[in-house]
């Protein structure tokens, strides 16, 4: 039986193909709005979702905040405001409109679905509909793994699910500690330092735990 | 001829329907159930039975709380047309409980001494899985309509198909919620591993072994640990690895 992941990335295909749009992704998030790619049907859609989580901002976290769907038509005309520094990137990206779907089981919330588009307009009726059908078999997917990984019967749900999407943390803990920090302050300064030189957060993070890079109090 | 009208009986349905999709409360439903049950047929009282996870009858909702009626479905955790009903998946009526004590010798005398003559029992059932009853008393000798009893077993249906959603949605919620703290955990685990390794001048995988041996040391669990590596620095100096 195929694992989480490679299960995710299946819907984000179908979600591409059917609804139809460019690409799809899934973040599992936490409360307190940490957000961890999960899945993404392809390297550019990748790419845009983990803007939201080097920027902190953009439709997934709203969706997953308001436990409802953020429908985005015209990501230019109603992004900027909303998300001035998510939606710059996302249309250098090509992104020209944007949906999110939260995961909701009962009161209890697991992350969201983005689908992404190239062009503008708003998702038919029938599309919206599917998406929402498409996000509550993410929502599955992931209760699935969680209760397989608890009967021990497969990977752990999360190391499957969230592979590598860890070192944020460890370098949030690496420079809480050496710039004498909060946990919050270590992650704005980790991500203002990813958004200055136009990197994502998990490649900053990466060179943070390799010591290939020290954050100091002045390069952000 | 029924006694129903068509009309009734389509609001009954719209109203369970509504309820299904607003905010949920199980036992408000129930309730509803009940009472419309009671409503639709003219009984004159109505109460809804579910098997706990012990196999037991337990009463969940009735149409009228007054104790004389709680204590018949009390009974029916043992004996009495609920327990049959729910034993063999099919209605049982009884048009003259008067002459049903060799049948239900607690149940029987109880019901008519609380001023019931007749009883109606509705099997809550899905496939094969029958999770409870709907009871329906009424105060004298009579045959139920039989027109009136897809209509009242529609009803139990639809509150078979809220109690089993309502059910799926609490598994789910506790799933996530276990997904939800197992990763809040990880995450801090994460955090204090990197802040170890910062401190001590060692890999993150290093630090993980510090973490490890110094929780099992002092037999302490290590979420509790990490949490209290990224909130209180003192920790962090008790963690130095021995000699």
């Amino acid at each position: 039986m195929p694992g989480t992941a490679v299960r995710l990335r299946a819907i984000c295909s179908a979600a591409t193909r059917d609804l139809p749009a460019s690409g799809a992704s899934v973040s599992v998030m936490a409360s307190g709005g940490w957000c961890g790619l999960a899945a993404a049907s392809d390297a550019a859609s990748s790419a845009v979702e983990e803007l939201q989580f080097t920027l902190g901002e953009g439709p997934c976290l709203d969706a997953f905040e308001g436990r409802g769907p953020i429908l985005v038509a015209d990501l230019a005309r109603d992004g900027e405001t909303r998300w001035p520094g998510y939606t710059a990137a996302a249309l250098e990206q090509g992104v020209r409109a944007v949906f999110a779907f939260p995961l909701l089981v009962g009161s209890a919330r697991l992350g969201a679905l983005d689908v992404y588009r190239r062009y503008t307009g708003p998702l038919s009726a029938a599309a919206q509909a599917q998406a929402v059908s498409l996000a509550e078999l993410v929502t599955a997917t992931l209760l699935n793994g969680q209760e397989n990984a608890a009967h021990h019967q497969g990977p752990s749900g999360l190391d499957d699910i969230l592979d590598g999407r860890f070192e944020i943390h460890q370098a949030q803990g690496m420079v809480m500690v050496q710039l004498q920090v909060s946990l919050d302050e270590a992650m704005a300064r980790i991500r203002a330092y990813a958004y200055a030189r136009e990197r994502d957060v998990g490649a900053v993070a990466r060179d943070i735990v390799a010591r290939r890079l020290t954050l100091d109090r002045d390069n952000q | 001829m029924s006694t129903l009208s068509a009309e009734r009986v389509a609001a009954v349905f719209v109203e369970a329907a509504d309820t299904l999709i607003d905010e949920f409360d199980l036992i408000e439903f129930l309730h509803m159930v009940t009472t419309r049950a009671s409503e639709l047929v003219g009984s004159a009282a109505a109460g809804l039975l579910l098997v706990d996870a012990g196999g037991v009858l337990q009463f969940m909702a009735a149409s009228d709380e007054q104790s004389q009626l709680l204590e018949l479905f009390q009974v029916q955790a043992h004996e009495g047309p609920c327990q049959d009903c729910f034993r063999t998946g099919t209605p049982i009526t009884v048009a003259e409980l008067g002459a049903a004590a060799d049948r239900w010798p607690r149940f029987a005398p109880r019901a008519v001494e609380a001023g019931f003559r007749s009883v109606h029992a509705f099997p809550m059932r899905l496939r094969r899985e029958v999770i409870g009853a709907l009871n329906l008393f009424g105060t004298l000798p009579a045959q139920i309509d039989p027109t009136d009893i897809p209509v009242v077993q529609a009803l139990a249906d639809v509150a078979t198909i809220g109690v089993l959603q309502e059910r799926a949605v609490r598994r789910g919620e506790a799933v996530s919620e276990q997904l939800q703290a197992a990763l809040q955990s990880r995450i801090v685990i994460e955090q204090a591993k990197g802040a170890i390794a910062q401190v001590f001048g060692v890999s993150v995988d290093e630090a993980f072994t510090i973490l490890r041996t110094y929780c099992r040391r002092n037999n302490l669990r290590l979420g509790a640990v990490a949490l209290s590596v990224v909130t209180d620095p003192e920790t962090l100096t008790k963690l130095r690895p021995g000699p």
